[in-house]
């Protein structure tokens, strides 16, 4: 079995967010490192070469993404901090926010340094009271340090973190939706370009970073890309921190190199399935993401590529297990209801399309769909993709439509059944 | 209408304004504040924003009412009608539905004898169905007001939640919902 690789999280029992117990762990030498000893290009550069990719869902190199930040000498520029978490499944950040907060703040220092930042807006789910309240103890132990303000570690690095509280509202995770949101606004996404590295939180260069990618740049920076990139597969590289949750024995966070195969997370980490139940279905990165059938998950690997191959995505790295009791149509049903409620209301694709999702699922289960209701949901599904301002509607149509594809057979059940054949079994919603 | 044109006593207390003021450094706009703003008043006002606060809050952030409105309406965490002094929100997305979070809410429907949306007559409970709040390791999971989390939450356990609840709330002055520390 692969041994989990704790780079971002402290040892299971242990919390590290007080500055003396973060200190004892190598704390802040990556940022002492880098603010005494490296050009802020060379910074750039080294995350880079790491290999590092967004966390957040989308898996963009991080390094490649600083580099959009412009070089005309506008100041001021901000770092906006996804810590929204919202996507279903997904409780990742939130680890890192309750036990090693201080990996975080070191990670926007360093970021800030390399990247002439003036201030970080960490922008997280209101609902996250204890992640709140522990961030902001660890922001003001580290200013009282000298790790933020003015002149930080003698240098004359100028830099502040703030906390942002959302409000229960899934598409402030989008990233121009967040900054709508910050600015004190609906958050309903903007239209790209212009592009938030050019113009973003009040119209200044910002760059959107979530949580636990900012929390992988101070061990880049202390012990190079390439120990970094020694770490899970060539073009996934370093850890993440897995979630998985539903029908397992042991729900819960596994920080894992990239790359782990899923049978593994679910069947060891995770510690299986429960006594005489057989699997049948996993989303691999959040509810946004296909589906896979119990056949294709056991022969898959955890990394952006071998995903891709399968026909999914990392997205999160949130991984929801299903055994043979659930109702494939129920869950697709819980998704569309999801969506509908987290649409914006922008695009007509996006708010009438996951409603029409909804309510075809509900049909179904409530046993009067059709066959022609199959190829609906298909139709809408295809309807909403890539034809809107962000990326919800094709997330609500993957979430949703892949369920169909993969599991259609369950679906014409309904049809056949008059409702549904798992009533009794299958859980409830 | 400005502020000009409300008439009586402030709505909004001194401690929230000032909370609200406090904010301001932090941002280059104050309109910014704005979302803070509302958790401050539902923090201190009994987890709601009476309408009569928002030409208050629209002053001191230099906004229109409307913009302030806009706001209370799109965030699912914002209510602009009373809900109860422990307003109990249980999560419904997949992974906590996986672990019974429907026979949890069922079952809270019966204890309380409401339906998500309502409010007990002794205006002490309301219930909601939330998407994911983002603990689905420890699934099913409850948030009363905007507390820490109740996690792997057991149906056995809710009565005498409830009255834990009871025993916190019912005292209080009210002023207090969503201050406190977990149940």
């Amino acid at each position: 079995m692969t041994e989990q690789v704790l780079l971002l999280l402290p040892p299971e029992g242990q919390n590290w967010s007080s500055l003396e117990t973060y200190r004892a762990h190598d704390g802040y030498r990556g940022a002492e490192k880098a603010l005494r000893e490296m050009e802020p290009a060379k910074i750039v550069d080294e995350v880079k070469s790491s290999g590092l990719r967004g966390r957040g869902g989308a898996g963009f190199s991080t390094g490649t993404k600083w580099t959009f930040l412009p070089k005309d000498g506008r100041r001021p520029r901000y770092i906006a901090c996804n810590a929204d978490e919202s996507e279903p499944g997904t409780f990742k950040d939130r680890q890192i926010l309750e036990r090693n907060p201080h990996k975080l703040i070191e990670g926007l220092l360093i970021a800030a340094y390399a990247n002439e930042i003036d201030a970080a807006y960490v922008y997280m789910r209101g609902e996250y009271r204890s992640a709140f309240e522990n961030l902001n103890r660890a922001i003001a132990e580290a200013r009282s340090a000298g790790y933020l303000g003015k002149n930080i570690l003698g240098t004359n690095l100028a830099f502040d973190i703030f906390v942002h509280r959302g409000a229960g509202a899934y598409i402030c995770g989008e990233e121009t939706g967040l900054m709508e949101s910050l600015e004190g606004r609906k958050g309903q996404p903007r239209k790209r370009p212009p592009f938030p590295a050019v113009s973003g939180l009040w119209r200044q260069p910002t760059t959107i970073n979530n949580v636990e990618t900012m929390s992988h740049v101070p061990h880049i920076v202390l012990r190079g890309a390439d120990w970094f990139k020694g770490i899970g597969t060539e073009k996934s590289t370093g850890t993440t921190i897995f979630g998985v949750s539903g029908d397992v024995v042991r729900p819960g966070t596994f920080e894992l190199p990239l790359g782990t195969p899923l049978r593994e997370i679910i069947f060891e980490h995770a510690g299986g399935l429960h006594p005489n139940r057989t699997l049948k279905a996993v989303i691999p990165g959040g509810v946004s993401m296909p589906v896979l059938t119990a056949e294709m998950a056991m022969q898959v690997a955890m990394d952006h590529d071998s995903l891709q191959k399968a026909g999914t995505l990392l997205g999160t790295g949130a991984i929801i297990v299903m055994d043979d009791r659930a109702c494939m149509v129920r869950a697709a049903m819980v998704i569309a209801r999801f969506f509908r409620h987290e649409s914006c209301g922008q695009c007509t694709q996006c708010r009438e399309g996951t409603g029409w999702l909804h309510k075809l699922m509900q049909g179904l289960e409530a046993g009067h769909g059709t066959k022609r209701d199959l190829e609906a949901i298909d139709e809408v599904a295809k309807f909403m993709e890539g034809h809107t301002i962000c990326a919800l509607a094709d997330a609500a149509a993957w979430g949703t439509g892949w369920f169909l594809r993969r599991f259609r057979s369950e679906f014409e059940a309904h049809v056949e059944h008059r409702g549904c054949p798992l009533e009794g079994v299958s859980f409830e919603v | 209408m400005t502020a000009e044109a409300a008439v009586g006593a402030p709505a909004l207390p001194e401690s929230v304004r000032a909370r609200i003021v406090a904010e301001f450094p932090k941002y280059p706009e104050k309109r910014a504040v704005l979302l803070s703003a509302l958790h401050f008043v539902q923090e201190e006002c009994e987890g709601w924003i009476r309408p009569e606060m928002v030409p208050e809050i629209a002053v001191l952030l230099e906004i229109r009412e409307i913009e302030v409105w806009e706001v209370i309406s799109f965030y699912s965490m914002f209510h602009s009608e009373r809900v109860g002094r422990c307003h109990v929100k249980v999560c419904v997305n997949l992974s906590c539905c996986l672990r019974g979070a429907r026979g949890m809410m069922r079952r809270l429907e019966e204890l309380l004898d409401i339906r998500p949306g309502e409010v007990t007559e002794d205006g002490l409970f309301s219930l909601e169905g939330a998407e994911c709040l983002g603990s689905c390791g420890t699934a099913p999971v409850i948030q009363v007001n905007n507390e820490a989390y109740l996690e792997n939450v057991r149906l056995e356990e809710l009565p005498a939640m409830l009255d834990r609840l009871r025993g916190r709330f019912s005292t209080s002055a009210g002023g207090a919902a969503g201050n406190g520390a977990a149940a």
